[in-house]
């Protein structure tokens, strides 16, 4: 056993880190903000070259047969960057849709909760005027359809400015490409990439709000210096640090068989990150105080986003009422 | 990143649980919680059937007589014990994991010798001497005072929270040596024998009602220079070792008997019908993924012991998380048990099934709320992470008066 990250995950980690400083600069994110389609390209073409959509792929499909531990490293810097886009779907795709793991295609998907749905909220789609496709993923499994075919209309003020979203009240029947056991696994997989999404959402959080408390200066002393804000940051890197351990434990539980339940150390995964990276997003408002509250600083984005991930694939909601009805007697 | 054992990590572990199997039998039925000298005798044995079977020191290198096991083997020792239901050991425990893992590293090789052995056949019981009244989370401010007289120190203040100082051979004492207000600068560590003339332990009840802990008054007692580890006025460095020793796999046992907990929390709540609450699975769901992402944690924490040899950043954030976590538990365990909480014992289900398990769901109720306080609290563990982790400004000190008492985070 040892649970540290490996040299070449590290270096993995550092390259696409490295990618991003030059690609997806906050600059450039932000200059897409409210736009219809917020994928820009020849960007999301470099990212694909990077292999974040192929890299768990076989090698002879153009992959680096890399695990889903190794994904949420990456994942977890898409996150820190506030990279915009569908890049969890696209990167489920990749070898089931072509184009996807090249980054010719961009994949959008809807996620069809366990059951069937229902209710009164319509479906609410993210990202179609990006998209090539849509996937829909159900419990009978994964199906694709065209997105002209949907019926839909474009929310004039999507709450994450850079997550557009349409509303429709139901879906047309798709293509069938996959069957009920990738549709499993895409739940359990998409769960834990959203929350290696959240761990890098969380921690830009921290980041953000122990240099603000450091440099932002009150009552003659860096407001950091008092234990009312140090503590809400202290609190901000617990969360944090808890739920970057859990998502990756839960990438190498899918990945090596018998050191766990894949789909119980997802769940956690996914509850752990909800809980940081809306809980960091909060609360780097809250040290910012007046300035957080306003558009013109990028803190708004952090809870914005973390609310759009906190309703993709499972909510914490829905994962911890299922680890608890399903807890096994001691 | 891996999480699969190795195939000596797996000998280890089915050698030790095949082990455990053929001991436990052969232990008479735990004493009472109150019962010192009991517990004492029960807790030395089980020390003695360690060290018979080699597994005493565990985490203890190896010239020190310990087994020099790897940090992955000492969590899967804890894993172990704790499956098996072994005992904790608590009257061992100062001796087994503060006491001894100081010597071993500040001692002398007389005072090696001298105290190292008898930790670990169980023949000596150690407590601890460390805050005061007056010196709690502010520790370098303890006043307890030691003056040389030829060969000894003579020693007069009082140690509170010391857990089983009257069954307790051996205290590993803190004095200051130093000016009033030298602060860490002027703190010397001792060995004080618990038969020197001049201490008087009285027993402390907790709000549990036990008798964990004791407060000690010393009155002009001699101690021997020679009892001194490390240096005059060293004594706050040599703590610290100390200190780094209790957040690395400490509470892995402690964390393992909480993944139970919750399951018998969730067993009660399937019983009471509360488990029909969609509140109440979140709750308990919710404290599953938060005690499996803090074992996740402590796998990080060990597995960076593993490479470096010191427990990485994890330990004070797991410290943090996890009482808070545990306090939680406690509440929902309350909560759950209703009116039948208002007891301290099991009592007889009114639908005739098995006895409701008030006095363990109580007593760890009670626990959670030591946990945020003991071994540091949890305000203070947030300053720790605040200003050691993301390296925010410590509080500007400040004056009180003339003995130059500041903030406790000023060093």
């Amino acid at each position: 056993m040892d649970f540290e990250l490996t040299a070449s995950q590290v270096d993995l980690a550092d390259a696409i880190a490295r990618v991003l400083v030059s690609e997806y600069p906050l600059e450039a994110v932000r200059s897409l903000e409210g736009a219809p389609a917020v994928v820009d390209r020849a960007r999301w073409s470099n990212l694909a070259a990077t292999g974040v959509f192929s890299l768990r792929l076989a090698e002879d499909a153009g992959g680096a047969e890399l695990g889903l531990a190794e994904a949420t490293l990456v994942f977890e810097e898409l996150g820190r960057a506030l990279v915009p886009g569908p890049l969890v779907a696209t990167h489920l795709a990749a070898g089931l849709v072509d184009g996807a793991a090249e980054g010719s295609t961009v994949v959008g998907l809807v996620v069809v909760p366990p059951g069937g749905g229902g209710g009164v909220v319509p479906v609410v789609l993210e990202h179609l005027a990006d998209v090539d496709v849509v996937a829909v993923l159900d419990d009978g499994g994964v199906s694709l359809v065209t997105p002209a075919d949907v019926d839909a209309t474009a929310a004039a003020r999507p709450l994450d400015p850079l997550t557009p979203v349409w509303t429709a009240r139901a879906l047309p029947r798709g293509e069938p490409v996959a069957g009920p056991e990738v549709a499993a696994r895409w739940r359990r997989d998409g769960a834990v990439l959203t929350a290696a999404l959240q761990v890098g959402l969380a921690r830009t959080a921290t980041e953000l709000a122990a240099c603000y408390a450091t440099e932002r200066k009150q009552f003659g002393r860096a407001i950091g210096s008092f234990q009312a804000v140090k503590h809400l940051c202290a609190d901000m890197e617990v969360r944090r640090t808890l739920a970057q351990v859990a998502v990756q434990a839960a990438g190498v539980t899918a990945d090596q068989p018998g050191v766990g339940d894949p789909d119980v150390a997802a769940a956690e995964a996914k509850v752990l990150a909800d809980d940081a990276a809306v809980g960091n997003g909060r609360a780097c408002v809250q040290v910012h105080g007046g300035t957080g509250f306003t558009w013109e600083s990028p803190v708004h984005l952090l809870l914005k986003r973390a609310r759009v991930h906190a309703n993709q694939f499972v909510t914490a909601a829905e994962a911890a009422a299922w680890l608890g009805a399903t807890l096994p007697p001691p | 990143m891996d999480l699969t054992e190795t195939e000596d990590e797996h000998r280890f572990r089915t050698e030790l649980r095949s082990w455990l199997a053929e001991a436990l039998p052969t232990l008479p039925p735990p004493p009472a919680a109150t019962d010192w000298p009991a517990r004492r005798a029960y807790d030395t044995r089980w020390q003695r059937m360690l060290f018979d079977a080699g597994y005493a020191g565990v985490d203890w290198p190896a010239d020190s007589g310990g087994r020099g096991a790897s940090p992955v083997e000492q969590l899967v020792f804890k894993e172990e014990l704790e499956r098996a239901g072994a005992p904790f050991g608590w009257a061992n425990f100062v001796g087994t994991l503060h006491a001894g893992p100081t010597l071993i590293a500040e001692g002398t090789l007389e005072q090696r010798r001298r105290y190292l052995p008898a930790i670990l056949r169980g023949e000596e019981v150690w407590c601890q001497g460390f805050s005061e009244p007056d010196a709690g989370s502010d520790l370098a401010s303890l006043r307890t005072r030691a003056v040389r007289e030829g060969d000894d120190y003579v020693v007069t203040g009082s140690k509170v929270w010391t857990s089983h100082a009257e069954v307790a051979d051996q205290c590993e004492l803190l004095v200051r040596t130093g000016e009033p207000g030298s602060r860490h600068r002027g703190i010397t560590w001792l060995v004080l024998p618990m038969d020197a003339p001049g201490i008087e332990v009285r027993p402390l009840r907790t709000m549990a009602g036990s008798n964990e802990f004791a407060q000690l008054h010393l009155d002009d007692v001699r101690v021997p220079v020679a009892n001194r580890v490390g240096a005059e006025n060293d004594g706050w460095r040599v703590t610290m070792v100390t200190l780094g020793f209790e957040r690395g796999t400490a509470f892995v046992g402690d964390l393992l008997e909480a993944v139970r907990l919750l399951g018998r929390v969730a067993e009660l709540a399937r019983r009471t019908g509360a488990l029909d609450d969609l509140g109440v699975r979140r709750q308990l769901g919710h404290l599953r993924a938060e005690l499996d992402g803090l074992r996740a944690l402590t796998r990080r924490t060990v597995s960076q012991a593993a490479r470096t040899g010191l427990p990485g950043p994890g330990g004070t954030v797991f410290k943090l998380a996890y009482s808070e976590t545990r306090q939680r538990l406690g509440e929902l365990s309350l909560e759950l048990l209703g009116r039948a909480g208002l007891l301290t014992t099991d009592v007889e289900a009114a639908d005739g099934g098995r006895p409701l398990p008030v006095a363990d769901l109580v007593d760890d109720w009670f626990r959670g709320l030591s946990l945020t306080i003991a071994a540091g609290t949890s305000q203070v563990q947030r300053n720790i992470v605040g200003e050691r982790l993301l390296g925010l400004p410590k509080e500007p000190p400040v004056a009180t008066g003339g003995d130059g008492r500041r903030g406790w985070t000023s060093s």
